[in-house]
Formats: structure tokens, C-alpha cells, sequence
């Protein structure tokens, strides 16, 4: 094994470990990422832009601060890079859109700045879908990004640059957003940890908004571990953002380290049955995550029936009001005061050219859809009976958690598809979204974990998810970090990370 | 149908900006007048990722002239978000508040002029709600191309809007000046209309004396001063007669006046409206004013123009000088505290006379303007070298016979002349005293008496004229030191001791 295959295969939280330790410069880390950005992304095209000069200053940085001997950060050293939705200072942020190409913020966001200030190196931006619309990462003006496990696979959507990056260790660990699954998704799909916090716990200051009621940052790792160290950096209440909530941050990583030791005895796990019974569900799918929730019982947990009695509901629920807020959050991209602009004889003319131009078929038709739920002879019918029934989903919710700890289910109804199999059915596509959607109408935290492989050919990853009350992350943590003990498949490297398993 | 026939329903939108250090929803710094495009911000320009975190200040000023003109303060309110494409609005939509305003209800009191007997009758105005919101900046046309200055973008805003409950041009002009009264009284805003601190909108409609349906309404838009408001809305009333009597139809519009022709005209109908899509705004969760932030408010609230009114009134002053002195609160709180130094309440109308006569004329300032449509009746006091106890002690010294009222004219302008000065210091340094001594005074008299035989003869044979020469020559004999009074009075003894030594 070489050095640079001993860095690529520490956990985030390992590397952070051996920085602080002495045991390894934080520029050699930094170095072996760079060049493994190089070797993956010429068939991933995971990465919008590779910051290298920053990131090896940033990495020297590191390395003076611990040779003066001043306390480091906990992810000192370790190399991150950020879905292109995140505001970084100085540094292109298009948001997956040809409407903000060239943009470079005049100001840092709150996730670039608590990264830095917790001593982590950025190492670029990552591609995504279009202003974060997508589950496939095809609704892009730019390169699509490729499955690391089988190439002409998509990697989910819409993080799928940043499952891509962190699959193919291009990254230590990555920061995706997630409005209807696009963390958990793409990570189900690449063998990865994905975790949406609970609505508030991470600022979306810095974070562009597609949808701001359903939007929420979070990380993609490798191991649950890395989730909770990110977690315990990102999250916390933000003077920038008055929906951040203001509760205190607990101890992420002794939640995994207890839930590593197995013992999942007073644990009640909901089963929503009647979501298994989905059309579109896939037999593997069904069968990994069966065998999923079997291991979670053998380590103690008690499996109840629960009912969702809106659960059918959502996806429509969900389309109506994430497209009203995109068509009001993406009314600034004018092209008067940044991104592109097409200057025409008049005023109506110059904001026609440029948002035609600007914008692709998925962002024009949601802004559409928007547009149309928000009118004021169609509101009630839409945008109004939406919230109506967004209330009854959360009460579902609620009232679930009064009998279980935490709802299980698969995170994907299927496995990653090939490149360009779904692009010519949005609808179909939406449809996907039906067990992750959920979590966002009613702001709670659910995690996508690693769950096995499809038996047939390609080879792909399949995804747990577990979905929690408002602030159990502690809780989702220990029962991953249990998951995850009883099995290896995060310890395996896809294919096109440069190295076998 | 004559006008007469006629009953003119008025609403009106007044919109008014906070006078905070920082705008609506963002820490951006924002005062007017500054270089453009320099009180900006990320959130101002609308750059993606950017959040609004409302501004605790703005929401205070607003609470308290909620509180001030008796709203209800529901306990929670909600933003919503109100779109548009226009370049001045960064965002493409305004943050306001929409159906869950902060304040609902209340009134402003204006003159009621059906009771011409009583100059404090006033008529209450009630109001429908009264909501905040963040204002748009500014767009300049220049020819081919347009120039925008973000500065007032993100600006904190109150729109008051007032029922239809108002009858006339005049009405509506006095409810704005009300209106303005309070929120200077308040010092939440500078209200100022020509630098666009304060703004109107309003809603008029005819409809038949004695029906009830309200007719037909049209919006004026922009009306930018006083004279502007009244004079637009008589135009509409104008046009709306004329449409009725014509048998037409008016049909709901938005409204432009032109000055220049005296006339409104229809910018757009109401089948050309925009749909704003209002929705709530999913970045900030509802505000929550509770009960102890409204206690605290209403604590801090100041005495109201009407109240001091009235309690100037009460003091002994005329409906008429109760309104100059409360046009502006500076004003009328200078006079409380002059008034309060004599220690003599009875002195409420001469204290009344030098704040509202001498001083506001050495303040260079019309004081009639403060009942008028200017809109600098704010900081005239400002650098006022003669502090309200430096006035009292002048009035002191009048009422005392230590100086003529003349001499304290001149005393006063000294004041202005050489800030710092006591009154008593001048007064004694440049003479101003009085002398009163009879003695002093009655030996002048006999030697101005004896000096001019030919004019005491006058006198004498009863050409009483005279008598007025012979205190001026005293007068000016003293230097203007002698006292009016005492001079008579020793002139009177003279005469008398004359005439009673050329009795035979």
C-alpha cells in the first residue's frame, strides 16, 4: 500500500487524528487529494473547480499552527470540498447554473467559514444539479457527473458531484444540500453516509436557495463517523439566519462511538409496511433493506408497525411547494446586478433573453409550476392545500414518534440507472423522491447509510434510511454507527477510485 | 349630479421610513443622502445565499406608533413576500407583511371642522392595519440607459393604512399631518415627503349623499407633498363627477397627477394589475411581539400632540398657540420647560409669546410654517443658544421690573450674538437695568421740567400730547434705564407740585 493509499483510505475523522498526532503533515494529505482529484476526474467530472492554491496554503497554515504548538481545529487538515450551492468567498459559486457562471461572492457563507475556522482545507467545488433540481445530476449546463461504481451510471442528484467526489476518494468528506433527498439519495447510490439534519440545526446562510422551508446542509461520508464530526462543526445557531435553531450542539461522535459497540437494545424502530408494497420499488432494494432491518433487530432494536397515513401524499405536497419557493427564490437571477446577463433593446426583453438563456428545462419548468401554484387564482387550490397537507404528514410524523425511536426505510426506491434512461421522465423521476421526501415537508433528520450491493451486474450501492424526531441526530448517529459495525461494505472502493476493494 | 350631490370617500396608504441605523433586514448601515450604491450589502443586493434577519429597532419604532395610535398587537405576525420583476427590487420580491400584519386597528385624531366652536374637537380616523416591509431602491432613467442606487433598497418601511373614513381633500391632508406629527413626536421617522421619508397613496370614491355601497375607487399614486395630496384628490373628485354625471362608468384604476395640468390620469386599470403572488416568507419564522415587549413600549411612549394640546389649552393658551407650539415637540417641549423654570404657571401665555414671537424670529425660522405644509418644522432648535431656563430667567426679570420689555428684546438678541452669556450678565454689563428710584427719577423729571418752560406751559394748559415729551425725555435722558412707570408716576407728582405753587 502507498503512502498516498494509506491517506485516500483514512476516515475523515482518522486523517484529523494523524494531523493532530504528528503522524501525518497536513500538506502530504492535501498533496495525496490533489493528485487523486487528478487521477478520478477526467471519468468522474465530479469537481466545478479545483482550489489548489488555497488548499495547499491552507494546508501549510495547518501545518505551522501545529508546529507553534496552538490548538487545532477538529478537522484541521482534513481535505473537504462543498456542492457548488455553497457560498465561498473569492471562489467561483454558480449553484450548477449557466445563470451564475463566473460569479464570485464578495462574501464568505456560514459553511465555507465554519469549515475553515474548524481548520478543514478546501479542496474545489462540486458539480450538482442545476440549482439543486435533480435526483441524477443531468440537469446541468455543464459535464454530467459519472457513478465512481459504474461509470456510465448516474451518481443521484442533486449532490451527485460531491457523492462522486467523496465515493472516489477525490475528497475526505463532502458537503452536499438536500431539499428532497438530494444528501441521501446520491449517497444511497454511491455506498455512502448521508445526513440531512433536522430543519434549522445548520444555517442556510452561504447556502443558495432552491427551496427555503425544505432546504438544509449536511454532510457525505464515507463512514458515520465523518458525518458526526462534520455535523458537530456545521451545526449550531446563526445570527444570519433566523430560522437557525438556537439549541445547544451536542457530542456527535460519542453517539457514534456508542452505538459502535453494537447494542441497539432499547431501540424501537418504526416500519411503515405499506411503503414496501410501492410499484416502484426494486426487489433488491426491498431485499437489502429487509436484510438491513434484520441486523438492526439482531443488535437489539425492537421493529413495530407504524402508519404514515399521508405518506402517498407527499411527493404531490412536495412539488407544489418546493416549485412556489423556487419560483420566488430564483426571481433575483435578473441578470441587472450579477451572472449573466443578454442585454436586449428593452427592459422586458433583457430579463426574457437572460433567463431563457440562463436557466435549464428542469429550473424553467419549476419556475413555471411555481409560478403558476403561486397565482392568486390558483393559490388556495395549490400552494394553500399543500400546507395544509404538509401539516398532516408532520403530525404523521409525530404521532409515529410517540411509538418508535426512528422510522426505517429504503433511501432510493431503486439503484443508480444509466446516464440519460430517465431524462425524458421528470415525473417519473419526481416519483423517486417518495421515502426521502417526507423528512423535509415535516423538517426532521434522516440519515442514507450504506446497505449493501444490487447481486447482478453492474455492481451497485443500495441505501438505508433512518428517519428521526426534530434534533434525534444523536440517536440516528448510534444506530448507523451499530449498522455500520456489523458490516464492511464502507470499507469497500469503487472502481473508479483508482484501487480494487 | 352636482358635486354637492356627491359624497367623497377617501382612504388613504401613507408610507413611512424608520429612522433606524440600520436597514429592515440586513446589519447595512443606511442614512440618506450618501453617495449611491454605497449603504449596500450582500442582502441588499439580493446575492444568492444571502438571508433577512429582521432588525429589532425597526420593529420597536414601528411597535411604538402602533402603540401610540391605538392599534392591536396581535402576538404573532407573519412576513410574506410580494413579487415583481423591476431592477430596484433586488430579489425580485419585497419582504412585507400580508394578511398577518404586526398592527390592526386604532385611529388618528384629526381637527373635526364641523364644530367650528371648539378648536379641539377632533374627529377619529380609524385605521385598517398598519404593516412593515422592506423598501426598493431607486431608479434614475437617463436617457437610453437607467441608473440604480441600491442605497434605499432594504430600507425599513411602516405602510399606514387608514380606513375609508376620510371626506375630503382637506381631510386627508390634515390626517397626514397628523400622522407626521406623531411619528416626529415619536422620533421614529424624519417623515420628511420631500426627501421621500414619508409617502402617500390614495383611494378615492364618489358615491350618492345617503348610500352606503362605496362606488368605484381609483388609486393615486406617488403624492410626493401637502399641496400635491390636496390638489390631486379634488382633481379625481373632478374627474369622478364628471364620469358620473356623464353616466359613465369609473372604472378601478391606478391613478397619476399631474401638477402641471392640474388633472389625474389612468396609468393602468385593474385588468392590467400584476398578481404579486404573495406568499408567506419561508426564510424568517412569524414574529412574536409579546406582552412584556408591548409593556415596554407603551412605557417609552411620549405625551401626543393632541394631549399636549389640550394641556396647553388647559394652561390658559388659545386653540391657536397650543398649535404652534405642538407642531413640533421640540417646541412645545422648549416652552413646558421655559414654563416650568418661571415657576409660575400663569406666565403660560407670556412664556408662549417670547417662544413663539422673539426667539423663533431670531431662529430665522416662519413659525407660521410649523402649521403649514413645510416640512422643516423639525430642528429648528437645534443650536438654540438660549436655553429655557436662560428665557425664564429673562422673563424673570421683566415680570420683576428689572428690565424693560424692550431692553429684554435686546438682551435676548445679545444671547444669539455672544452664545454663553447669562441674561443677567449682559444685563448688567451693558446696562440694561432698570432704575426705578423714585428719588433718582423724580429729580430728573424736575430738571427736564424746568429746562423746557415753553412745553410745560403747553402741558399745563391742558395739551396733554406733551406729556409724552416729557417722558421721552426722560427716557432718553436715562438711556432707556428709567422705569416707564415710575417716570409717569414722578411726572404726575411734579405737574402737581407745579400746579399747586402757581395757585394764587
Amino acid at each position: 500500500m502507498s503512502a498516498s493509499d494509506d491517506i485516500l483510505g483514512r476516515s475523515a475523522r482518522a486523517l484529523a487524528k494523524g494531523i493532530r498526532d504528528g503522524e501525518l503533515s497536513s500538506l502530504d494529505v492535501t498533496r495525496a487529494y490533489l493528485e487523486q482529484i487528478h487521477a478520478t476526474e477526467p471519468a468522474l467530472h465530479a469537481y466545478r473547480c479545483v482550489t489548489s492554491e488555497l488548499a495547499l496554503a491552507q494546508a501549510q497554515a495547518v501545518d505551522r499552527a501545529r508546529a507553534s504548538g496552538a490548538s487545532l481545529g477538529p478537522l484541521a487538515g482534513v481535505p473537504v470540498a462543498l456542492k457548488d450551492i455553497f457560498v465561498t468567498q473569492g471562489v467561483e459559486t454558480t449553484c450548477g447554473s449557466a445563470i451564475l457562471a463566473g460569479w464570485v461572492p464578495p462574501y464568505q457563507g456560514t459553511h465555507a467559514q465554519r469549515l475553515a475556522d474548524a481548520g478543514a482545507v478546501l479542496l474545489g467545488k462540486l458539480s450538482m444539479d442545476e440549482f439543486g433540481m435533480g435526483s441524477a445530476n443531468e440537469n446541468t449546463p455543464f459535464e454530467p457527473v459519472h457513478n465512481p461504481w459504474a461509470r456510465d451510471h448516474v451518481p443521484g442528484g442533486s449532490s451527485g458531484g460531491t457523492a462522486a467526489a467523496v465515493a472516489a476518494r477525490s475528497c475526505a468528506l463532502g458537503l452536499g444540500s438536500d431539499t428532497g433527498g438530494s444528501i441521501r439519495q446520491p449517497a444511497s447510490l454511491c455506498n455512502l453516509v448521508g445526513l440531512k439534519p433536522t430543519y434549522g440545526r445548520v444555517s442556510r446562510h452561504g447556502m443558495i436557495a432552491f427551496a427555503s422551508s425544505l432546504d438544509q446542509a449536511g454532510p457525505m461520508t464515507r463512514e458515520v463517523g465523518d458525518a458526526a464530526l462534520a455535523l458537530g462543526v456545521l451545526a449550531g445557531v446563526d445570527p444570519r439566519d433566523s430560522t437557525s435553531l438556537d439549541a445547544p450542539v451536542p457530542d456527535y461522535l460519542a453517539a457514534v462511538d456508542a452505538g459502535a459497540q453494537g447494542q441497539l437494545a432499547g431501540t424501537t424502530i418504526g416500519l411503515h409496511r405499506r411503503a414496501l408494497e410501492l410499484d416502484g420499488l426494486a426487489p433488491q432494494v426491498r431485499d437489502r433493506f429487509e436484510a438491513s432491518l434484520a441486523q438492526l433487530a439482531d443488535a437489539g432494536a425492537r421493529v413495530i408497525d407504524i402508519e404514515l397515513p399521508h405518506f402517498e401524499h407527499a411527493v404531490a405536497t412536495y412539488y407544489v411547494l418546493c416549485t412556489a419557493e423556487a419560483s420566488s427564490n430564483l426571481a433575483r437571477y435578473d441578470g441587472v446586478r450579477y451572472g449573466l446577463r443578454r442585454d436586449r433593446p428593452s427592459l422586458r426583453e433583457t430579463y426574457e433573453a437572460t433567463r431563457h438563456d440562463g436557466f435549464g428545462a428542469e429550473v424553467a419548468r419549476r419556475i413555471l409550476l411555481g409560478t403558476f401554484v403561486l397565482r392568486a387564482d390558483s393559490y388556495a387550490d395549490y400552494y394553500g392545500r399543500a400546507m395544509k397537507v404538509r401539516s398532516l404528514i408532520a403530525q404523521d410524523y409525530a404521532a409515529a414518534f410517540a411509538r418508535c425511536d426512528m422510522i426505517a426505510s429504503p433511501t432510493s426506491p431503486v439503484p443508480s440507472w444509466r446516464i440519460g434512461a430517465k431524462v425524458d421522465d421528470p415525473l417519473a423521476v419526481y416519483l423517486l423522491d417518495v421515502f426521502t421526501i417526507g423528512a423535509n415537508l415535516a423538517g426532521l433528520p434522516a440519515i442514507s447509510i450504506p446497505a449493501g450491493f444490487t447481486a447482478s451486474a453492474p455492481r451497485l450501492p443500495i441505501g438505508l434510511q433512518l428517519i428521526g424526531p426534530r434534533l434525534a441526530e444523536p440517536a440516528l448517529l448510534r444506530v448507523a454507527a451499530a449498522h455500520e459495525a456489523a458490516n464492511r461494505w464502507h470499507l469497500e472502493r469503487p472502481p473508479a477510485s483508482g484501487g480494487g476493494s | 349630479m352636482a358635486r354637492a350631490d356627491y359624497e367623497v370617500v377617501i382612504g388613504l396608504e401613507v408610507h413611512c421610513q424608520l429612522a433606524t441605523a440600520t436597514k429592515m433586514f440586513s446589519g447595512c448601515a443606511y442614512s440618506i443622502g450618501d453617495e449611491p450604491n454605497t449603504q449596500i450589502d450582500a442582502y441588499t443586493l439580493g446575492l444568492p445565499g444571502t438571508l433577512p434577519v429582521p432588525n429589532r429597532a425597526a420593529v420597536e419604532h414601528a411597535l411604538r406608533l402602533a402603540l401610540a395610535v391605538g392599534c392591536e398587537i396581535p402576538p404573532l405576525s407573519r412576513w410574506a413576500r410580494k413579487h415583481y420583476f423591476y431592477p430596484d427590487l433586488p430579489k425580485g420580491y419585497q419582504i412585507t407583511q400580508a394578511d398577518q400584519p404586526y398592527a390592526l386597528g386604532g385611529a388618528i385624531e384629526i381637527p373635526d371642522h364641523d364644530q367650528p366652536d371648539d378648536p379641539l374637537a377632533t374627529r377619529r380616523v380609524p385605521l385598517l392595519r398598519i404593516h412593515m416591509e422592506e423598501d426598493a431602491g431607486k431608479n434614475t432613467h437617463a436617457g437610453e440607459y437607467s441608473l440604480i442606487d441600491y442605497n434605499r433598497a432594504g430600507a425599513p418601511l411602516v405602510e399606514i393604512v387608514s380606513l375609508p373614513a376620510l371626506r375630503s381633500a382637506a381631510e386627508a391632508a390634515d390626517y397626514v399631518r397628523e400622522l407626521r406629527t406623531i411619528v416626529r413626536y415619536l422620533g421614529i421617522s424624519a417623515a420628511n415627503m420631500e426627501q421621500g421619508t414619508l409617502r402617500c397613496d390614495a383611494n378615492v370614491s364618489l358615491r350618492p349623499v345617503g348610500a352606503t355601497a362605496l362606488g368605484t375607487r381609483c388609486e393615486i399614486k406617488n403624492l410626493n407633498s401637502f399641496k400635491f395630496i390636496e390638489a390631486a384628490i379634488n382633481a379625481e373628485i373632478r374627474r369622478q363627477v364628471d364620469l358620473l354625471d356623464a353616466g359613465e362608468a369609473v372604472i378601478q384604476s391606478t391613478m397619476s397627477y399631474d401638477p402641471g395640468r392640474d388633472q389625474t390620469k389612468v396609468m393602468r386599470t385593474k385588468e392590467a394589475a400584476a398578481d404579486y403572488r404573495y406568499f408567506p416568507e419561508p426564510d424568517m419564522p412569524p414574529l412574536s411581539i409579546d406582552a412584556a415587549w408591548i409593556a415596554a413600549a407603551k412605557a417609552s411612549l411620549p405625551a401626543l400632540p393632541w394631549a399636549r394640546r389640550r394641556a396647553l389649552v388647559q394652561l390658559g393658551l388659545s386653540a391657536y398657540d397650543a398649535g404652534v407650539l405642538t407642531a413640533d415637540h421640540e417646541l412645545a417641549d422648549y416652552f413646558d420647560a421655559a414654563l416650568a423654570a418661571c415657576n409660575d404657571p400663569s406666565l403660560a401665555k407670556v412664556v408662549c409669546n417670547w417662544v413663539t414671537g422673539e426667539l423663533l424670529k431670531l431662529l430665522k425660522t416662519d413659525h407660521a410654517e410649523g402649521l403649514d405644509d413645510g416640512d422643516n418644522t423639525g430642528g429648528r432648535l437645534a443650536g438654540c443658544p438660549v436655553s429655557p431656563a436662560a428665557l425664564a430667567e429673562l422673563i424673570g426679570h421683566v415680570e420683576a421690573g428689572t428690565i424693560s420689555g424692550r431692553a429684554a428684546k435686546q438682551v435676548l438678541a445679545k444671547i444669539f450674538a455672544e452664545p454663553g452669556q447669562s441674561p443677567a450678565q449682559i444685563i448688567e454689563r451693558d446696562g440694561y437695568r432698570q432704575v426705578s428710584d423714585q428719588a433718582a427719577i423724580t429729580q430728573m423729571v424736575r430738571e427736564i421740567v424746568n429746562a423746557h418752560p415753553q412745553q410745560l406751559e403747553q402741558l399745563l394748559a391742558g395739551k396733554a400730547k406733551v406729556r409724552g415729551f416729557f417722558v421721552g425725555q426722560v427716557m432718553r435722558v436715562s438711556k432707556g434705564q428709567a422705569n416707564p412707570q415710575v417716570v409717569q408716576q414722578a411726572l404726575e407728582a411734579v405737574l402737581e407740585q407745579l400746579a399747586k405753587t402757581q395757585e394764587p
